[in-house]
Formats: structure tokens, C-alpha cells, sequence
């Protein structure tokens, strides 16, 4: 029997009866992150990581959730499960799995940059990988976010020099923290959508610091906060929301924007190469510090990223899963689940 | 390049034609009159002759980022640009150059007759000292596609703001076959008189769609009807006694077509007229189709002459008697017009496009509706009073073309587009119910809104069958609705017909795939507009 089998409901663990980020209602759930697609509603128990647990509460209500401290071994019928720092958004992590010598890690969704606000990556050795490829493609490789940040912040400075807002998108757990923290405040004021503002919120809670920001509430006059940088879910671009601010540059940041022709797609004035998910580089280094013989492939190219792990000698298979990666950011993918209605709606 | 390469980042971060404009006008006053002419020449299309093959580039790019040539291709496929993808995945350059965009054009034109291993090293060489965005450049104008988002027109008007030169005079000298190497922007653009270029031609003047009801153009004797036919649109030109045929993509297309040979005798020098390339015989147009299979031959045979002999149906004088009379109203020209051909008879060589005379809207329409059985694509509506402007204007030209051909499809392959596209499955071929069988006979590309790309690419995503190469075959369960302009036999197509501008109308979701129609349907088509 493996350790661990792909079933209808998700990532099944049969010898300690749990599942790893199941998509289908499950009795006992262990998950990875806060993401809609990895954290979703209708378990009869939820285990997650101390940092991530806020969000994951506040998303789906009144949940049954206990949590783990990241390196904290649990054992159930034998099996070991132990979490460690995915680097993906705060509290996320890869799981490891140990039972009898035999060791898996399932990495959920993962990137390597420390982005000074999800607890940093570490790689985990392990005999069976499980990896994503949201980015499985050599033509995906990122620039330092140091380098992002600073264009980020000098078309900010340029718009405000011109009159203008900036409204930048990009998803509202995680990636838009990531920004906040990486913002240059002294440029202009912050000003949020609520479903920015309200993780934020949850994060504050958490003794996070994050700078001041301003909601965009009804009646919000545009007049008042001119110059400022508007920090929305990518859903917000083409709605109603956004209407008020007239005179604005618009801005993706996302993984996706490497591409000149989804860029051009959006129709925004400037894409911003920055994800949350490894790149090219990225898998592979990290595929090479496990030490696994053996990967299993879920979403993202996987089919084509399967092909190459065979290509450098590794056993490699497709898993078909129903995660998503980052592909809620390119907006175009309609939502399939409540769980991802709910998410837009954040 | 820097400045070439500065430009192109500036024009890809707006959306915003008033932008792009002022980037291009400044640029145009920041580098040297070779680079302003090389970055006119690429903006309008007029590129480097091709010095090394892609299949040569996509090797060498694989090599040189140590990748194998399958996740090469792969990568191609997903990022839909093929200078992109190079760009992309090769190792970042080690050095740093300042050669401006004349240096690196002339460098890819030394290419050509160098041996295979030359080239290699020149074209790495060339990538070792590129940033990336200038190895983008580079390479697109290497690939001979240099598409970014600047219209010829709007190149133009960057132009007229750098020059201070109407719009109108600047499109004008564009035209023709001017290269960097064979003129200078001060001959091009700046000399007083341009126009000793006997054969330049003036900017064709286009037509939008008429949407909505002819009624509300106002009332019927303020516009000049005719059939819009179904050729290729054409500028004859007679001057010094020399005969000069253009076609509307501006190229020059006399040799193609020596049967109007004849005209420079017939017609008087100073002549320009504005009409469609027609096949045409026994007193009636022919199938577009023939004359496609005219296009592109470097021989004409007799065989040819015989089976897709050609005609210019006249729309419009342009010059008489030597002089530009575009500014005269659309009914003068026509009086003119007629006139010419009248006094100068030219064997039916060159016709009157015929006026098609109605009395009110209700019987245009019903001149419209059969419009295809005279092998006409609809009709033109000219304002009477209107000069002869250049390039697509709207209010006093539009075509009212006849609604198209449909038919019912069931959607089973799909293919990643290009570009914009890059990434979302956009290309689909369609199939027809034979018996029990679906049977392919079109490719479609267009007319979905993004939107619905995104959702059908989730959908052939989940619901993919099998994979060859970049082609996915899907679980046949979606119905499209597919419009063409017209049908012909073929003997290439399985289906044993091949139809002309195929695209999505919609998406019929409210159809299952037993409700698609069947090739019995579309064989009742082509019996009947065939």
C-alpha cells in the first residue's frame, strides 16, 4: 500500500486515514495554506500551521481547527506528519510524511525568495516529492523582488508626479501583504479594497506589522488621497469598483506578467513579474535538495514538466489535481467552485 | 538599439494611442536620420530580407541555454512568439554594447552569405551583449516580424508632430517602395517635390461596416450606391505612359496581372483609378477563388489568362489629367470617371462599377440580401458629397456587406494561440455529423470574446482526450455557430470543401452536439452559393 494515493477527494493518506488539502468534504483535513483552492469548506477537522490559521478561520467560518508549531511532530496510527515553511504566504507550508523509514513531502504551493513575511523555505529531504509546476516552463525565471519592488515604486513616484492614482492588482491573501511591506510609504498614501483591507486586518492581528493603509469605502472621494497607490484583487480592474479613480495608471504584479502577451492581454499599462510560486530555477534547485527519486507532478505544466524530470534521470508521473496555482490572478479562468466564488468576493 | 529598445518598452506600457504617439514623435527627434528611417521602415512593414532561418535560431537557442529542443518548443508553443521565447530563456548576457539600431540591422544583413557555423557564432555573439529586452527586438526583426503595436498610422501622426507635415502628404510619400538603403529622409520626407516617383500611389481611402439601419444615414439621394465586389481592391496608375497596378496591402501587383498591359496606350497619361481586380468572363464576375489562385504565382501562364482572365471594375478617379482631384466631391469624380472611360474605350479592359439605383431603403436592402448570386460581397454606399480621404474613415464611406453563411459545428480540436492570445487555447477545429461520425472542415480562430477564451481553455483543459504535438482532441460536447463569407469544392480538405474567412459567431451553448448540423447541410451550401 503507498504512503500516499491520489483520490477522487484529494491527497490520501490511507494508513492514518487523513487527507493533505482535499477538494471534496473529508473527515479529517490536513492544509497546506489559506488559498481557496488548497483550504476549502465542509471538513469535520481541519490541522494547519499556528500563522496560517487566522485566515484560514475568517475564510470559512466556524470550522473545527487545530494547529501545529512549524518542525512539531504529530503522529497518527504510526504516521509522522510534520510541517514546514512553504515560503509561499504566511503560514504556509510543505507537509512531511514518515511512516516505517518511508518519507514524503507534499509541498502544496512553494517559493524560494524570503519575502520578509511568510515564514522562509527550507527544502525537506524526502524519497517522494510531491511539487507543483504552476511555473514549470524555462521561460519563467524571476528577477530579485528587490529589483521589482524598486520599479514598483518608482511608477508609483512617476504617476503621482503626473496626478495620477496607481492601482495595482494582485491576489488579496499573500501577494498583496507582500507588496505592502515592500511599498515605499514616504511616495503617498495606501488605500486598499475591503478584500485587501480585511485580511489585512486578520494578519494585524496575528502581531504582524503592516503599514498604514486607508480603506476605499462607499462614498470614498478620490479627490482627497490623489497620488496615492490603490491595491486591489484582480477581479476589482473592469468592475464598477474601480470607476472612481478616473485619472490612473493600472498595474498587474504577477508571475504571469513575464509573458508580453498576457501582459498585453490585461490591458493594463504595466505588468510586474512577481509571484509567489517558484520559477523555472526554482523547482528544479528545489526538486535537486530533496533528494527524491521520485516526483509527482500536480498543477501547473505538467505534463511538460514531468517530461524533463524524466529527461534528468528521475522517476516523475502527472498528477491531475484540482489546484490551481496562480491562474486566479490572470482572471480569466471562471470560478468552478462556491469556494472560489467566496474568494472572489473577499 | 537602446534608444530602438527604450522605445518598444515605452510603447508596450500604454494601452493609450496618444502616448504611444508622443513616445514615437520623441524618439523620432532623439536618434539619427538611419534609425529614424530603419524604425519607419520596420513600422510600415519594410524589413531586412531574411538572413538565417527559424529553424536554425530555435537550435541555437536551445544549445545555448543548454535546454533540450522538445522543451524548447514546448515553451514556444506556450509563450506564442517566437523571439519572445528566445529572449527568455537564454542565459543572461555577459556583456554590454551601444551600437545604435542601423549597426545591428546591417549586422543581420551580413548574415546572408555566410556559412551555417558563421552565423552561429555571429547570431550568439550578438545575444552575449544584447539585454533582453534588445535581444527581443533583435530578434524579431531577424524573424522578419516586427509587430508592436504602432499602426502605420499612428506612425504617421508621430511623424507629422516630428516634422510639423500634414498627415495626409506624409502618408502619401510612404507609400511605394522606398528602403532605407535605396533613399534618405531628407529625399523621402523633407524634399520638395516626392512625387517624381511615377509609380507612388495615394493611400486607398477604406470603408467601416454599417452597423445598424441603413435609415439612419438620412435620406437616399444623398448616397451613391454600388455592388461591393469581390476581387482584390486595386490603384491603376498611368503616367509617363508607364502602367502601375497596387494593391490595397500596397504592393505592387502589374507583373501579376498582364492583361492590363494594354491600358498604358489606351488611357491617357495622369491617370489613377481606384477599382477591384476582378475575375471576370462572358460578361460576369467569377469566383474569388480563381483569382486567389492567380496570387503569388511568378509565372502567369496562358492557362491562367484563360480560366481567371481579369477586368478592373472602376470606383473612383483619383488623378485626371495629371492632377489630384481627391478633394472634389465623390460625384464629380464619378462624372469624371465615366467620362474617361467612355471617351477612351479599352476593349471592357476597364468598367463602370454600375450605380445601383433605389428609391428607398426597402429596395437597397432587397438588392443586399442578393448580393451573393452576383458574386458581390454587398453593397457600398458612397456620400455624394464626399472627398477622397485616406485610410479608414468613418461617415462617408460604408460597406453594407451581406449577412454571412452559418452553419452549426461541434468543437474537437484545440490549439494555443499567438500573442495576445499566447497561452489560451483560440484556435479550434470544427466537425459536421456524417452518420454517426464527426467529420473536421474548419479551422476557426477569431470571434469569441476573451471572456469566453478563458472559459473554454478551463474547459480544454479538464476535458482533453489526447495530445499530438500542440493539438489537444476534446470530448466533442461544445456547439459553435460558424460564419464564412463563402464555400468552394477542394480537393485538399477531407471534407472535400474549404471555406473562405471561417469564424466563431457565437458560442451555442444552448445547443447539444446531436443538434450540430451535418455535412449534408454544408454540401446544400455549397450546391447553392458554390
Amino acid at each position: 500500500m503507498s504512503l500516499l494515493t491520489f483520490t477522487p477527494n484529494g491527497l490520501y493518506c490511507p494508513q492514518a486515514d487523513v487527507y493533505i488539502d482535499p477538494w471534496r468534504p473529508v473527515k479529517k483535513a490536513l492544509i497546506t495554506h489559506g488559498h481557496a483552492d488548497h483550504s476549502r469548506w465542509g471538513h469535520q477537522y481541519y490541522l494547519c500551521t499556528e500563522s496560517a490559521m487566522p485566515v484560514i478561520k475568517y475564510r470559512l467560518g466556524k470550522i473545527n481547527v487545530t494547529t501545529v508549531a512549524f518542525g512539531e511532530t504529530r503522529t497518527v496510527n504510526g504516521v509522522t506528519f510534520q510541517f514546514f515553511p512553504a515560503g509561499h504566504i504566511l503560514g504556509s507550508a510543505q507537509i512531511r510524511v514518515a511512516y516505517k523509514g518511508e518519507v514524503w513531502v507534499v509541498s502544496g504551493d512553494y517559493k524560494l525568495e524570503d519575502d520578509g513575511l511568510a515564514e522562509a523555505f527550507e527544502p525537506v529531504p524526502c524519497h517522494t516529492f510531491i511539487t507543483e509546476s504552476t511555473f514549470g516552463l524555462p521561460v519563467y525565471k524571476w528577477e530579485s523582488q528587490e529589483k521589482v519592488f524598486e520599479s514598483i515604486n518608482k511608477w508609483w513616484a512617476a504617476n503621482k508626479a503626473a496626478g495620477k492614482y496607481t492601482i495595482l492588482t494582485a491576489y488579496a491573501l499573500g501577494k498583496a501583504q507582500r507588496i505592502l511591506r515592500h511599498l515605499d510609504h514616504s511616495i503617498g498614501p495606501i488605500l486598499t479594497h475591503a478584500a485587501v483591507e480585511n485580511t489585512n486586518e486578520v494578519i494585524r492581528q496575528q502581531g504582524i506589522d503592516l503599514p498604514a493603509t486607508v480603506p476605499v469605502a462607499s462614498h470614498f472621494d478620490p479627490k482627497i488621497h490623489q497620488g496615492g497607490i490603490v491595491i486591489a484583487p484582480p477581479s476589482a480592474l473592469g468592475s464598477a469598483w474601480i470607476k472612481p479613480f478616473k485619472n490612473a495608471s493600472s498595474g498587474v504584479a504577477s508571475g504571469w506578467m513575464n509573458l508580453r502577451g498576457a501582459r498585453r492581454r490585461r490591458s493594463v499599462d504595466r505588468g510586474f513579474v512577481l509571484s509567489d510560486h517558484a520559477d523555472w530555477e526554482g523547482l528544479n534547485q528545489t526538486i535537486k535538495a530533496t533528494g527524491a527519486e521520485r516526483v509527482f507532478v500536480t498543477h501547473g505544466y505538467t505534463d511538460i514538466f514531468r517530461r524533463w524530470l524524466v529527461d534528468q534521470g528521475l522517476e516523475a508521473h502527472e498528477v491531475k489535481t484540482e489546484y490551481s496555482g496562480e491562474l486566479a490572478e490572470m482572471n480569466e479562468e471562471p470560478s468552478t467552485s462556491a469556494a472560489d466564488n467566496k474568494d472572489e468576493a473577499l | 538599439m537602446k534608444h530602438f529598445a527604450e522605445l518598444f518598452t515605452a510603447l508596450d506600457q500604454t494601452t493609450k494611442t496618444n502616448t504611444k504617439v508622443k513616445a514615437l514623435a520623441s524618439y523620432f527627434g532623439t536618434v539619427d536620420d538611419q534609425d529614424r528611417m530603419w524604425t519607419m521602415a520596420l513600422l510600415s512593414h519594410r524589413r531586412p530580407k531574411r538572413t538565417v532561418t527559424t529553424t536554425l535560431l530555435r537550435q541555437w537557442a536551445a544549445e545555448y541555454s543548454q535546454l533540450p529542443q522538445w522543451l524548447f518548443e514546448e515553451s514556444y508553443h506556450v509563450v506564442g512568439d517566437l523571439a519572445e521565447t528566445i529572449a527568455l530563456v537564454l542565459p543572461p548576457p555577459n556583456e554590454e554594447s551601444h551600437f545604435s539600431l542601423t549597426y545591428w540591422i546591417d549586422f543581420i544583413k551580413a548574415l546572408g552569405p555566410l556559412e551555417e557555423t558563421e552565423k552561429r557564432t555571429q547570431v550568439l555573439a550578438a545575444w552575449k551583449q544584447l539585454s533582453s529586452t534588445e535581444r527581443f527586438v533583435f530578434n524579431k526583426i531577424i524573424t522578419g516580424g516586427m509587430r508592436i503595436g504602432v499602426s502605420q498610422k499612428l506612425m504617421v501622426r508621430a511623424l507629422s508632430q516630428y516634422t510639423g507635415q500634414e498627415e495626409s502628404s506624409l502618408a502619401h510619400r510612404l507609400m511605394g517602395q522606398w528602403t532605407p538603403d535605396n533613399t534618405s529622409f531628407e529625399a523621402l520626407i523633407l524634399s520638395e517635390n516626392s512625387l517624381d516617383d511615377i509609380s507612388k500611389p495615394y493611400p486607398f481611402y477604406l470603408a467601416y461596416q454599417l452597423e445598424g439601419e441603413a435609415e439612419a444615414l438620412g435620406t437616399p439621394d444623398e448616397w451613391q450606391a454600388e455592388h461591393k465586389w469581390d476581387g482584390i481592391r486595386g490603384q491603376l496608375i498611368i503616367r509617363k505612359g508607364k502602367l502601375f497596378l497596387w494593391s490595397r496591402g500596397e504592393e505592387l501587383v502589374t507583373a501579376q496581372f498582364p492583361e492590363y498591359a494594354p491600358l498604358a496606350q489606351l488611357l491617357p497619361d495622369g491617370t489613377v483609378i481606384d477599382g477591384e481586380i476582378l475575375p471576370y468572363k462572358d460578361g460576369h464576375p467569377l469566383s474569388f477563388q480563381l483569382l486567389q489562385t492567380r496570387l503569388g504565382r511568378k509565372n502567369v501562364t496562358k492557362k491562367i489568362l484563360q480560366t481567371a482572365p481579369v477586368i478592373l471594375m472602376a470606383y473612383d478617379l483619383l488623378e485626371w489629367q495629371g492632377e489630384d482631384i481627391r478633394e472634389r466631391s465623390m460625384q464629380v469624380r464619378r462624372t469624371l470617371l465615366e467620362e474617361l472611360i467612355t471617351q477612351h474605350p479599352t476593349d471592357g479592359l476597364v468598367q463602370l462599377s454600375p450605380i445601383v439605383s433605389y428609391a428607398d431603403w426597402e429596395t437597397l436592402r432587397q438588392e443586399r440580401v442578393i448580393a451573393r448570386e452576383k458574386h458581390s460581397e454587398g453593397i457600398m454606399l458612397k456620400r455624394k458629397t464626399s472627398p477622397y480621404l485616406s485610410g479608414r474613415k468613418r461617415g462617408d464611406w460604408w460597406k453594407w456587406k451581406v449577412d454571412p453563411l452559418t452553419i452549426d459545428a461541434v468543437m474537437i480540436y484545440a490549439q494555443r494561440g499567438h500573442g495576445r492570445r499566447a497561452n489560451l487555447f483560440t484556435d479550434f477545429t470544427f466537425a459536421l455529423w456524417k452518420e454517426e461520425q464527426l467529420v473536421p472542415f474548419t479551422k476557426a480562430y477569431s470571434g469569441l470574446t476573451d471572456k469566453e477564451f478563458g472559459e473554454i481553455t478551463a474547459w480544454v483543459r479538464k476535458h482533453t482526450v489526447d495530445k499530438f504535438g500542440p493539438v489537444r482532441s476534446v470530448t466533442p460536447f461544445h456547439v459553435f455557430e460558424i460564419a464564412f463569407e463563402g464555400i468552394q469544392e477542394s480537393k485538399r480538405h477531407k471534407s472535400g470543401v474549404a471555406l473562405r474567412f471561417p469564424r466563431i459567431l457565437r458560442w451555442r451553448k444552448d445547443k447539444g452536439v446531436k443538434e450540430a448540423n451535418t455535412m449534408t447541410d454544408l454540401l446544400a451550401i455549397l450546391e447553392q452559393y458554390g
